[in-house]
């Protein structure tokens, strides 16, 4: 999936991966995607929460290499 | 849809304690909530310009995890606590766990609001310098004029 920036969260645990996500999103335009990477397992359930409460539409959510890797639309 | 709000009474200030109102708040705030953090008694401890003194202690505290099982009058030893807050410190960093400055820092970026408590801040002879910038002080009606209006409320 083609996405416009990433943040990779990996190695940092519960809210970093959250709360740096929506740091990340801040300079972003509606419509852009971000990619974020985290290896934190509680970060699965926290991404669909989080995208769920802030408009921000997750695209996907999977493994690769051992880690997690979201898909999020600005909204 | 109307901006949700939690307030949160952060009254313990060891560093297991510690982490809760400033991990909630950042998240609450990361999503988009308007939060206030009321601090009272050792939830002073939050809002020191200095948060190296905040510890941990393994005393009276059977379920914190040892290495090695440890006796009460082991843990009551001097040094015991110091020991144990740098382990624990250590240990934080190794598993990515943020350190409490850190969160700190993201909830003040993310304008969650800190309000130290008047009465326990004069109790305890604390001055206005002691604490970081930004901060409000207040008592319970202007906490409870917030805390009436929010979706979540929790005591610390």
């Amino acid at each position: 999936m083609d996405y416009d920036k990433e943040f990779d969260a990996s190695g940092l645990a519960c809210p970093l991966p959250i709360v740096k996500t929506k740091k990340s999103l801040a300079d972003m335009s509606a419509g852009q995607v971000l990619r974020v990477i985290a290896t934190d397992p509680g970060s699965v359930s926290d991404m669909a929460a989080f995208a769920a409460q802030t408009g921000n539409a997750r695209l996907s959510s999977g493994e690769e290499g051992g880690k997690y890797v979201f898909f999020l639309k600005k909204g | 849809m109307p901006t949700k709000k939690m307030a949160i009474i952060a009254t313990k200030g060891t560093l297991d304690m510690a982490y809760p109102p400033l991990i909630l708040g950042s998240t609450a705030a990361a999503l988009g909530w308007d939060v206030q953090v009321f601090c009272t008694f050792y939830g002073l401890q939050l809002l020191r310009k200095d948060l190296s003194g905040i510890a941990i202690s393994p005393l009276a505290n059977p379920a914190m995890p040892m290495p090695v099982p440890m006796p009460v009058m082991v843990a009551a030893l001097p040094g015991m606590e110091a020991m144990a807050t740098s382990m624990m410190k250590a240990k934080m960093k190794k598993k990515g766990v943020a350190s409490l400055e850190e969160l700190r820092s993201l909830c003040i970026e993310s304008d969650v609001k800190f309000i130290a408590c008047q009465m326990t801040v004069d109790l305890f002879d604390f001055q206005r310098s002691d604490f970081i910038d930004g901060i409000e002080f207040g008592g319970a009606a202007m906490f409870m004029k917030f805390a009436g209006e929010t979706d979540v409320c929790l005591f610390i």
